[in-house]
C-alpha cells in the first residue's frame, strides 16, 4: 500500500545517490512478503518521476520469491502459499525467512 | 519481531532458487558498467525504503530506554475491541504501572475521551496530516505524541494504533511488542487475508468469546489460522466486556513491563 508515499521515498534515495546527474533506470528489489502491488509501484512511479525531476528514470522491478529454511529438517524451499511459511517438505512450522522481505533500492544507471 | 527491521542488502545479483544468503562484503561493489548511451551503474548501499521511518522508530525505541519504559504497539481492525481492551487494562493496571497512551485515529476525539480519567497520562494524536495517508501511525506521528507525556513517569506506554489489518503492521513505531485484537465475530479467516498483520504479532487477543454462543464459529480454527501464519505468537481468547480470559493478559502485561529491555 502506500505505493505513491513509497514512490517519493525511492526517488528521495535515487537523489542522494544520483548527486544531480541524469538518471535514466532506478532498480528496486520487491519480496513478496511485503505488501506493495508491483503494478501499482510501476503506476504511481510515472507521476512521482516527472515531479522528482527525473522524467527519464524508468522504474525496473526485481520481484523476490519467498524462501524459508527449516529448522526442522534442514531443507530450504521456496513458497508458493499465499498466506503459510511453514516448511512445504516437512510441514514444519519452524522456518527462517531468508528471501521475501526485501525492500530496497539496489542500483541506478545515470549518464 | 525482525520483520519490518531493516534488510539491507546493496548487493546487485541476480536471484535464482538455491542461492544462499551471503554476507554482503561491500567492498566489491565497484562495478561501474559502460553501457553504450554513457549510462553508468551506480550501487545503491544500505538503503532500504523505509529507512526514515526506521530510524525514527529506533530513537523513539531509545526515548523510551533511556525512560525505563516498555512500549506497545496495539492494532487490530475497526471496532474488533481495542479501546475496550483498554478500558479493562487501565481499570486493572493503573494503579500499579504509571502507563501512558497515545491514541491514534484519523479524526475525532472519542477514543481519547474513553480513556480518560482511568488513571493514565493520554496523548492523542489525529493523523490527518500523516505521511503516507491517515490510515496508520509511523514513528514520526508517535514521536510527535511523545511530547504529550510526562516520560519520566511512566512504566509502560501503549500505543492504540488506528483501526487497519493491512497498513499498521508496515510501520516500526519503537515499540518492544506487538499485539492486536482479533474478535470472533470477523471470520476466521482474516489471518489467512492479512498474513502479514498477523505475522507480525507477539500476541493475539481472540476477543468477544462472550458472543460465541450466539455465532456460528469454532474458536479452535480460529486458533489454528493463527498458528498457520504465526507459529509463535501467544493467543489468548477473552472477552474484554465481561472479563473473561483477562486476567492471562493481565498478567502477560505485567512480565511485559518488568521485562528487562532486551
Amino acid at each position: 500500500m502506500h505505493e505513491l508515499s513509497l514512490c517519493q521515498a525511492i526517488a528521495r534515495v535515487v537523489n542522494t545517490h544520483a548527486d544531480g546527474r541524469h538518471v535514466v533506470v532506478v532498480r528496486v528489489r520487491v519480496g513478496a512478503l511485503r505488501q506493495v502491488v508491483p503494478e501499482s509501484l510501476s503506476f504511481c512511479w510515472k507521476i512521482v518521476r516527472d515531479f522528482e525531476n527525473m522524467p527519464d528514470a524508468e522504474l525496473e522491478l526485481e520481484c523476490v520469491t519467498t524462501e524459508v529454511k527449516c529448522r526442522a529438517c534442514g531443507r530450504q524451499s521456496e513458497i508458493t502459499s499465499a498466506w503459510s511459511i511453514w516448511c512445504p517438505q516437512c510441514d514444519s512450522p519452524d522456518v527462517e525467512v531468508l528471501h521475501g522481505n526485501e525492500f530496497l533500492v539496489t542500483s541506478l544507471d545515470v549518464s | 519481531m525482525g520483520r519490518f527491521h531493516r534488510h539491507d542488502d546493496g548487493t546487485v545479483h541476480t536471484h535464482e532458487h538455491g542461492d544462499h544468503p551471503h554476507d554482503h562484503d561491500h567492498g566489491d561493489h565497484g562495478d561501474f558498467e559502460g553501457y553504450d548511451t554513457g549510462a553508468q551503474r551506480i550501487d545503491v548501499l544500505e538503503e532500504a525504503i523505509f529507512a526514515e521511518n526506521d530510524v525514527r522508530a529506533d530513537a523513539n525505541r531509545a526515548v523510551f530506554g533511556s525512560n525505563g519504559i516498555r512500549a506497545l504497539n496495539l492494532m487490530s481492525s475497526p471496532g474488533s475491541g481495542k479501546t475496550t481492551v483498554l478500558q479493562a487494562t487501565l481499570d486493572e493496571l493503573a494503579g500499579e504501572f504509571a502507563i501512558g497512551v497515545i491514541v491514534g485515529d484519523i479524526a475525532t476525539d472519542l477514543d481519547a475521551a474513553k480513556l480518560s480519567g482511568r488513571g493514565a497520562q493520554v496523548s492523542l494524536l489525529n493523523t490527518s496530516n500523516g505521511f503516507g495517508g491517515e490510515c496508520h501511525l509511523d514513528a514520526p506521528m508517535v514521536n510527535r505524541a511523545l511530547a504529550g507525556l510526562d516520560l519520566p513517569g511512566l512504566d509502560l506506554v501503549i500505543i492504540e494504533n488506528v483501526g487497519n489489518l493491512v497498513c499498521p503492521a508496515e510501520f516500526d513505531v519503537g515499540e518492544h511488542a506487538k499485539v492486536m485484537v482479533y474478535s470472533v465475530t470477523e471470520g476466521e479467516d482474516k489471518p489467512l487475508k492479512y498474513p502479514v498483520m498477523f505475522r507480525s504479532v507477539d500476541v493475539v487477543l481472540l476477543n468477544k468469546i462472550d458472543l460465541v454462543p450466539y455465532l456460528d464459529v469454532n474458536v479452535d480454527s480460529y486458533i489454528a489460522h493463527v498458528r498457520e501464519v504465526n507459529a509463535e505468537a501467544t493467543i489468548l481468547p477473552i472477552s474484554a466486556r465481561t472479563g473473561v480470559g483477562m486476567g492471562a493478559w493481565f498478567e502477560w502485561l505485567r512480565r511485559f513491563v518488568t521485562a528487562s529491555d532486551a
